[in-house]
């Protein structure tokens, strides 16, 4: 049990971090009061942007590295500029913001296979450097959790959980944060405070889209290795993440962990013998069907931002 | 009424319109030009009675699909999981037509029927869900989604293994299939179907229930505004699960007609399409049944082309979804087409 | 430099109404200037104006003697004006500190400054208040003067008041009374919105009269009367009593026992027992929040009690789905109309239905019968005069408040009920919808009909009701006869105290 246990974690943590990137941007936009379920569509662009920014870099770029730094930094841009779409959207022209979420979603879909397709004709871009591995010296000799938690860790580990440090330390210390949350609880008493709600708004879109796109980076360049034009419904897992999470930092790590080692369960069965022996179907079902049961327990008192998803 | 529809009418061309646009600029960027691959993509759509045929075949899932959409938003329900639905009712037509040899009309009776429990179970569960636990519909319904697609990815291949390929289905006797020659002669060769009839029945039926009936009055009255309706002693809980139910319906009975009418077997490892197209269909419909069935059409219409284009013009297939899925994101920046319409009627009369 | 503030020839347009049409004010300091009108006459929106929340379409702002551009809350707050608005601006899971550090930068907006800063003002106003406390947890009264301490954190010199005692008790309204004198003695100069004419006599320098969006005119409230006022805000003789008979009781039609209901977790109806008879209007009293919610959803259905029974006609409603006591004989004229009262997106003879779509004749087997449906609609439209640009046809949206509440009240009305349930129903109206609806529910009353009336206007309380039942904090207080009563013996009641004598008045 504890073998499947330390078999299994290193990729519970790598199928984690993208999730937990993503809810994190969601968070940022549902908190400013912006429904956001494009979350999908803009894991798909950073995921493309990425993959085709490495893939273009290969020839005349020999530093791996630095190609992996540019193709998260094309993710982070890529996820901005088209998260302005449901910005724009839903803030200015008071769109319903599920169906401009959708759209986003679709358009992200079609439009990267689209580009791809142009590119290598099958639609799938592979790229040959990821994200190295390596130990933390010092912590990964402690007892138990050093080899769990300290060993063969990407960098974009650490990277996610400095943001997400910083994202609640924003979101719940600073008075900018409290503007923010302002915005999603009770926007006319924001504005009669004098702030500019539909700033935040764009703020709280915005990073979602970065966070978001990142997310869908980091997946090609740590555990994937190749653009495949969708990634699984894991933007959607981040939803449920944000929702079981309650709508705070601890909460979305807990629950994105939860969720990560789900899907991780779902998706390595080849790779451990203990858990060959569960059908494939039950196996992987089990992320979905153990989201469904955690909204089921959670849906009721629902700690939501008050005013999300109505317009302003 | 007919200011109503007009506006709405306004605003789904004026959407198409942007989205055709969209396209042509996506043309331009990989160096292609629109106007050659239009017109290869609607030639390829119509410019035979084969052709025409299959633009017909390929518009009727996206008629029911669009149709369980629309249901559910009438009533206030995201219905995002379409696509799930009309796997699970394809998985039960299939079923009944790969494990029965009844005579061909029992067939066509009880595929169809099948098909429509097998969505219906699957749209009442996200229903039941909102209704009792306050469950974003949303959510549940894209985890169905997956749910289903990763069901048919297994049951298929254990229970109704194809000859050739491991990932479908074996084929449906003819028997069982709602091809009928006398329609594919009709279209000289295409995949229509008897699925089209069966669709546009379900539009007409959708329509009388919507605007004539008492359970279509009481669906409206939840969708618009539920609290009035529960002060007004109307079960908000029993009509969203029936709307989920008949919305699941709906897109089960769209499974049948794709794989048992337009295919003749089921492959694993694909969500149809349909399912999200369907809240394109159902936007661009304005959520009305006939509305909805025009825009089944024209989105038929770009998807049975595609295939030619590519060949013509090696544009990728891929942008026929590009462009519906930006049309339905002008659909819901409405605001601006709104504006706009506004602006002109004033310049043209005063009053706006 | 006697005015503080000038508003001068201001206009303000929205579509298809002038809200504001060449209105002047003009405010001396240390003053107290009182802004009378009916609903919808225009005072909220020059105030938004004012606080820079709208931007007139013409029309000069001068502070202090200097034109001044208000474009947004931040101007305004920066030149020293703050606004204590009706529907209170506060965020209900942060605390009281936060909201009022909500919108500041830097060292103002040090939670750790910011409280003792509050403790300092706390005092020197007399506002009582608890900085840690989160805003769902405190008390209405509290909460308003959350809203009041923000605006002087802030500085403000001039304060502007919406609407600030509909949701007081008169204990409340008196302590409020009391700040608004230190506030004054402190240097600030006040602006009172408001329709309350004895709020105005009690405290107010002078009155500046608004009648449709423009100026009737501005006066010295000691030397004019309520009288005169009210007839300036009308523009006709107003009438303050309404004319009824002496009422006939017959038999109980609704008998309440010992009802309690749970709101979420705690009990806002405890051991609840009144009587209703047919022929007469029972008013329930009370301050906003103190059970009449929880006791009228009981009653309709929305809510199952925890203990207690509700009679119908003798027969037990207590646990009945809603269908089957609108059935019963029960109507119920909602307090959010077009939250609870009507689909807005229905026409007006979908929403005339409403309640009664599925039977004879308006459907048959589930099919619905246009024809009846449309001669229901048109005759409820003509006997309650509900205006509407389509007639039956129109859409609620596109009805003005005062017909979508006729609207609703010919509804429930026409339906024929024993016992009909008013809770606040000339809300939001002007002066001749409310007139019009005390009547019908007279008119009721003297169809030997039994009237739950439920509302926060005591006026309309004792105007109507033949016996006034007052509840506070989920319990009856005490019945009694409506003309052996007065407001401050009512007002008392509200707060918990009981009469001296006891009879038995239920």
């Amino acid at each position: 049990m504890w073998e499947i246990i330390r078999q299994i974690f290193p990729y519970a943590i790598a199928f984690t971090i993208p999730l937990l990137i993503t809810a994190l941007g969601g968070l940022f936009s549902e908190r400013s009061g912006i429904v956001n379920i494009g979350l999908e569509g803009l894991m798909v662009m950073g995921f493309f942007a990425a993959a085709i920014t490495i893939y273009r870099l290969e020839p005349v770029m020999p530093n791996a590295g630095l190609r992996v730094l540019l193709g998260l930094a094309a993710a982070i841009a890529a996820g901005v500029l088209f998260s302005l779409l449901h910005a724009v959207a839903s803030i200015n022209m008071k769109a319903n913001q599920v169906i401009s979420g959708t759209a986003i979603n679709m358009m992200a879909g079609a439009i990267t296979v689209y580009l791809a397709r142009n590119i290598t004709g099958s639609g799938n871009i592979h790229i040959t450097a990821g994200v190295p591995r390596f130990d933390i010296p010092g912590l990964v000799k402690i007892p138990i959790l050093g080899p769990l938690f300290f060993r063969q860790t990407y960098i974009t580990t650490w990277i996610v959980l400095v943001l997400l440090l910083a994202s609640w330390y924003l979101l719940y210390k600073t008075p900018f944060g409290l503007r923010l949350r302002a915005c999603g609880e009770h926007p006319h008493a924001a504005a009669s405070a004098g702030i500019n709600v539909y700033l935040m708004r764009y703020f709280g879109v915005l990073v979602s889209g970065a966070f978001s796109a990142l997310g869908g980076a980091i997946i090609l360049v740590t555990y994937s290795g190749e653009f495949s034009g969708n990634v699984g419904g894991l933007g959607f897992l981040a939803l449920a993440a944000l929702i079981f999470g309650q709508w705070k930092p601890l909460g979305i790590l807990g629950a994105s962990f939860f969720f990560g080692f789900a899907s991780t369960i779902a998706n390595v069965s080849q790779a451990i013998p203990a858990l060959m022996t569960i059908p494939p179907i039950l196996l992987k079902n089990f992320p979905y069907v153990v989201t469904l049961l955690a909204l089921v327990l959670f849906s009721k008192s629902s700690q939501a931002p008050k005013a999300e998803g109505i317009p302003f | 009424m007919k200011k109503g529809m007009n506006k709405e009418l306004a605003k789904a061309l004026a959407a198409v319109f942007l989205g055709l646009t969209a396209g042509a600029i996506l043309m331009l960027v990989i160096g292609k030009n629109p106007i050659t691959g239009y017109v290869s993509l609607f030639r390829g759509g119509l410019m035979s009675a084969e052709r025409i045929g299959n633009t017909l075949a390929t518009a009727t899932p996206l008629i029911l699909t669009g149709l369980s959409v629309a249901f559910a938003f009438r009533t206030g329900i995201f219905n995002i999981g379409a696509a799930g639905q009309m796997l699970i009712g394809g998985l039960c037509a299939t079923a009944i037509g790969l494990s029965f040899s009844w005579p061909r009309p029992l067939m066509l009776i009880s595929m169809p029927l099948c098909a429509i429990l097998g969505g219906a179970v699957w749209g009442v569960i996200p229903g039941l869900l909102k209704a009792r636990f306050n469950v974003n519909e949303v959510v549940s319904t894209i985890m169905m989604n997956w749910i289903a697609y990763w069901s048919v990815y297994y049951i298929v291949p254990s229970n109704f293994k194809g000859e050739y390929l491991e990932t479908e289905s074996a084929r449906l006797p003819e028997v069982a299939s709602l091809k009928t020659p006398w329609l594919t002669n009709l279209f000289q060769g295409s995949y229509i179907n008897l699925g089209l009839f069966l669709a546009i029945l379900a539009v007409a039926l959708i329509s009388f229930l919507l605007n004539r009936t008492t359970l279509g009055y009481e669906l409206k009255a939840v969708g618009f505004n539920r609290h009035a309706s529960e002060y007004a002693g109307i079960s908000v809980n029993r009509n969203i699960i029936l709307s989920m139910m008949i919305a699941g319906a709906l897109s089960g009975i769209a499974g049948a007609t794709f794989y048992t009418g337009y295919a003749s077997n089921i492959q694993i490892g694909v969500l149809p399409t349909q399912g999200y197209d369907g809240i394109a269909v159902s936007l661009l419909g304005a959520n009305s049944p006939w509305g909805v069935f025009a825009a089944a059409l024209f989105f038929g219409l770009l998807h049975s082309g595609k295939g030619f284009m590519n060949a013509m013009t090696k544009i990728p297939p891929d942008i026929s979804d590009s462009i519906i899925a930006i049309i339905i994101y002008f659909t819901a920046t409405s605001l601006l087409i709104e504006k706009v319409w506004t602006w002109l009627r004033k310049k043209k009369g005063g009053k706006a | 430099m006697e005015f503080i503030v000038e508003m001068l020839n201001i206009r303000k347009e929205f579509p298809g109404v002038v809200a504001n049409d060449d209105i002047s004010l003009q405010v001396k300091k240390g003053e107290i200037h009182a802004l009378l009108g009916e609903n919808g006459a225009g005072k909220s929106t020059l105030m938004s104006i004012l606080f820079g929340l709208y931007r007139p379409d013409s029309g000069v702002i001068k502070i202090r003697g200097q034109e001044v551009k208000m474009t947004d809350p931040n101007v305004a707050n920066s030149l020293g004006i703050g606004m204590v608005h009706q529907h209170f601006q506060l965020i209900h899971n942060f605390t009281v500190t936060e909201n009022i550090v909500l919108g500041l930068r830097g060292e103002k907006a040090d939670i750790a400054k910011a409280t003792k800063r509050v403790k300092e003002l706390s005092e020197q106003y007399g506002l009582y208040i608890e900085p840690q406390a989160k805003i769902e947890d405190i008390s209405v009264g509290m909460q308003q003067r959350v809203e009041i301490m923000k605006m002087l954190y802030r500085d403000a010199e001039l304060l502007i008041f919406d609407e600030p005692t509909a949701v007081l008790t008169p204990q409340e309204i008196q302590d409020l009374i009391n700040i608004m004198k230190n506030l004054v003695r402190e240097g600030k100069s006040l602006i009172l919105i408001t329709h309350k004419l004895k709020e105005i006599k009690a405290i107010a320098d002078r009155c500046t009269i608004i009648r449709r969006g423009k100026k009737i005119a501005t006066v010295k409230v000691s030397e004019t009367s309520e009288q005169e006022m009210a007839d300036m805000m009308v523009g006709r003789t107003v009438s303050f009593k309404v004319e009824k008979k002496q009422a006939q009781p017959g038999d109980v039609i609704l008998d309440i026992e010992n009802l309690s209901v749970k709101n979420q977790k705690v009990f806002g109806l405890k051991n609840f027992s009144l009587k209703v008879r047919a022929g007469e209007i029972v008013g329930l009293a009370g301050v906003e929040g103190n059970g009449q919610a929880e006791l009228v959803e009981a009653i309709s259905g929305l809510v199952r009690p925890e203990s207690g029974s509700i009679r119908l006609n003798g027969k037990d409603i207590t646990a009945l789905p809603v269908r089957d006591r609108i059935n019963a004989g029960l109507a119920h004229i909602p307090e959010d109309r077009q939250k609870h009262g009507l689909v807005m997106d229905f026409s007006i003879e979908d929403n005339l239905i409403l309640k009664k779509y599925y039977e004879r004749p308006y459907s048959q087997r589930g099919i619905l019968n246009r024809e009846a449906i449309s001669g229901h609609a048109r005759k409820v439209i003509e006997m309650f005069d509900v205006r509407a640009g389509q007639g039956q046809q129109s859409p609620a949206y596109t009805l003005s408040g005062g017909n979508q509440q006729k609207a609703v009240v010919g509804r429930e009305i026409d339906s024929n009920p024993d016992l009909l349930i008013a809770v606040q129903p000339t809300r939001g109206l002007d002066v001749g919808a409310i007139e019009y609806i005390h009547k019908r529910l007279v008119e009721q009353r003297d169809n030997g009909k039994a009237v739950l009336l439920v509302s926060l206007e005591l006026d309309e309380i004792m105007n109507l009701s033949d016996r006034i039942a007052v509840i506070c904090h989920g319990e009856l207080v005490d019945v009694v006869d409506g003309d052996k009563t007065n407001e401050n013996e009512i007002g008392l009641m509200m707060t918990g105290i009981k009469k001296e004598k006891t009879e038995d008045a239920s």
